[in-house]
């Protein structure tokens, strides 16, 4: 009995915070003088309204899973990824130089790409993940440090090695490429491409290696309790690094996503992408579960699309839907205040 | 070039390019001290540039003329210390994680704040302020040689009290009861809890007090720097004084000289042109280095940076 009521009640509060989100935009809409369902009416119409915008939703989705995944990964480990942002900005870059060095058949080229922008995201994981094994550096620190790190490095080979017209490198070849006739014909021409299908493969293989693997249960206990899982014989710091390695990974593709799928190319990026921080929010909606990543992305990649539409069909301002998301992220993370209100409930109703 | 026209060059670039940090270091020096981590500077910075730029605008159209900006930093330190409470309520009061309410207060400030600046200004960015804070001579101090030319000529006023305040905190933080529970309250809470301290309301005070200095920094940095605000007008410099907090191991006289550091390489990355030393040295290498040392730093290859015991944990009353 007790087991359903946790379920229930881990269930609910992304709910009530989601709700609580759009609600406090709603009045922070009608303090600016719009009209709040005017506003979220359009917002909806902005995410399913037609094929395009749904086949646009889908295509945001596509990064915002990968980097969800990435932070719920290290974070079932006990580990907080902040630098997947990092991670995903030298994916794209990796993904891309080899989508236009190399010249081979598509069978090869397409997933030696993806498998450059995996490597690259995995290295630049491992080394907040062995700085934290090693020499018990608290890895959001270094994270943090080396996502800007990524991004000037980033930007100084796409100037002074890959630079093409427009501040941007040439296009990958086809053969590397991501992109489909077919989904952007049943879309409507929207840039959706076969990576939303990679991003739901990798929310199995999440669910997998962590529920169905030794080692994954290994990560997972490293993550609940790291003295006992060491006094059991396990290897916390080894799995430190994995876990960095893998959740790097993951945010890597996530960059390749963009970079095979979505554009074709990097350009040189004056600030970040945010597709990483946003993935902080997708996993902590998202209850660091595959499913939960794959709705939150749902959620949040409407949002992003959406916004848009707010803007032409009711005159909001799109940063209204970056309120919005930074409020969920309050409530979700202030839990304990929604259990303290669910709590109240639950005694008053056994008082009748 | 000889060396002294070199420095002439850099020095005044360096401690311009500093003087946002220390403020937001210092900031971030309190709430750390207290025990509570906060991801959440970058985010300050934003609303303080915001409100910086905004309120001079008003204080222009008052006709406040020269004091504009100088009362809008006033208006910029409290609406940073007001923001700062979403940080304090959700990781204090809701025991919610403190990087995660850190980065949702980065999320919430350059939303809140675009979406302001599109309702008041009708675009994404805001007009251009026309009483700024410029450069001045102190006097008699820029008459030193050499060294008036570096740090008393041609300087903001604003960097002479960045300097003041850094003193200021040193002398609260370490010499005055107050700095000793906050301190305590970082190291050992339960402890200090024992002896009568009231451990989450100091951790409040220190939140608020990162935000008001915070909001110091990112108004300074709009009043100084860019004149307008708009999305892109803070774009890292939170994390960078978060990094000279830590490089400069939450000390405020650490903190004074890892952001004068960090701005020397910034200055260094802006200036390398003109040095014919570092004219070959391709900018990336400045450009990275005060995110690299700081892990370094915290490896432990450039002295080990060592942070309050208690950060980053909620305390609850009667736990162990």
């Amino acid at each position: 009995m007790k087991l359903i009521k946790d379920t229930a009640v881990k269930l609910a509060i992304p709910l009530i915070a989601i709700f609580f989100g759009f609600f406090a935009g709603a009045i922070i809409m009608l303090a600016s003088g719009n009209n709040p369902i005017a506003g979220y009416a359009a917002l909806i119409d902005g995410v399913i309204g037609d094929a395009y915008v749904f086949g646009e939703t889908l295509r945001m989705m596509t990064p915002l899973i990968f980097s969800g995944i990435a932070v719920a990964f290290a974070f079932r480990t006990g580990l907080l990824n902040i630098g997947v942002e990092g991670q995903l900005i030298v994916g794209w870059l990796a993904s891309v130089v080899v989508g236009i060095v190399f010249d081979l058949p598509m069978v090869i080229h397409l997933p030696l790409a993806i498998l450059a922008g995996a490597i690259a995201g995995g290295i630049w994981g491992f080394l907040p993940g062995i700085l934290k094994a090693r020499f018990q550096v608290h890895e959001v620190i270094v994270t943090i440090m080396l996502n800007y790190v990524a991004l000037h490095v980033s930007n100084h080979v796409i100037r002074n090695y890959m630079l093409a017209s427009g501040q941007r490198t040439d296009f990958i070849s086809p053969t590397a490429s991501l992109t489909s006739d077919f989904l952007a014909g049943l879309t409507d021409f929207s840039r959706m491409h076969w990576g939303f299908f990679l991003a739901i493969a990798a929310c199995v293989i999440m669910w997998f290696i962590l529920w169905k693997t030794t080692k994954g249960y290994e990560l997972r206990a490293a993550g609940f309790n790291p003295n006992a899982s060491s006094y059991a014989g396990m290897n916390v710091k080894t799995n430190i690094v994995l876990s960095m390695v893998i959740s790097g990974a993951f945010a890597g593709i996530g960059g390749a996503m963009e970079g095979l799928g979505t554009y074709g190319f990097i350009q040189i990026l004056s600030s970040f992408t945010n597709l990483g921080f946003d993935g902080i929010a997708v996993a902590l909606l998202g209850g660091s579960t595959s499913i939960g990543i794959f709705l939150a992305a749902f959620l949040f990649g409407g949002l992003k699309i959406g916004a848009a539409n707010m803007q032409a069909g009711a005159n909001v301002a799109p940063e209204l839907v970056e309120i919005v998301i930074a409020l969920i992220i309050f409530f979700v993370a202030s839990s304990y205040l929604i259990r303290l209100i669910l709590n109240r409930l639950q005694s008053k109703k056994e008082g009748k | 070039m000889d060396i002294i026209s070199i420095l002439n060059l850099i020095i005044p670039t360096a401690i311009f390019a500093a003087t946002p940090l220390i403020f937001t270091a210092l900031g971030g020096l309190f709430s750390e001290r207290a025990g509570v981590v906060n991801i959440g500077l970058e985010g300050l910075m934003v609303m303080g540039a915001f409100s910086g730029i905004v309120f001079t605008l008003l204080f222009e159209s008052l006709g406040f003329g020269a004091a504009s900006p100088w009362v809008a930093l006033v208006m910029a330190m409290l609406i940073g210390a007001i923001f700062s409470l979403f940080h304090a309520v959700a990781s204090i009061t809701f025991r919610a994680d403190q990087i995660v309410s850190g980065v949702a207060l980065n999320f919430l400030a350059v939303g809140l704040t675009v979406f302001l600046t599109r309702e008041i200004f009708g675009r994404g960015q805001t007009d251009y302020i026309s009483e700024r804070i410029f450069r001045e001579n102190i006097l008699f101090l820029s008459d030193i040689p050499v060294v008036g030319n570096w740090f008393f000529s041609n300087i903001y006023p604003t960097s002479i009290v960045s300097l003041v305040f850094v003193l200021v905190v040193w002398y609260v933080v370490f010499k005055t009861p107050f700095g000793l529970r906050l301190r305590s309250v970082g190291e050992h809470p339960m402890a200090a809890d024992t002896m009568g301290i009231k451990v989450n309301r100091m951790k409040y005070i220190a939140v608020m007090l990162s935000g008001a200095l915070g909001g110091i920094g990112g108004a300074v940095y709009a009043i100084t720097t860019s004149a307008n605000f708009s999305g892109g007008t803070i774009a890292g410099q939170g994390f960078m004084a978060l990094a000279a907090l830590i490089f400069g191991k939450w000390n405020p006289l650490g903190v004074l000289g890892a952001a004068l550091f960090f701005g020397f390489a910034q200055s260094l990355s802006l200036s390398a042109q003109q040095i014919p030393a570092l004219a070959n040295v391709p900018q990336v290498y400045l450009l990275i280095a005060p995110y690299v040392l700081t892990i370094l730093a915290l490896a432990g290859f450039v002295g080990k940076a060592e942070g309050p015991k208690a950060i980053g944990k909620a305390y609850e009353k009667g736990s162990r």
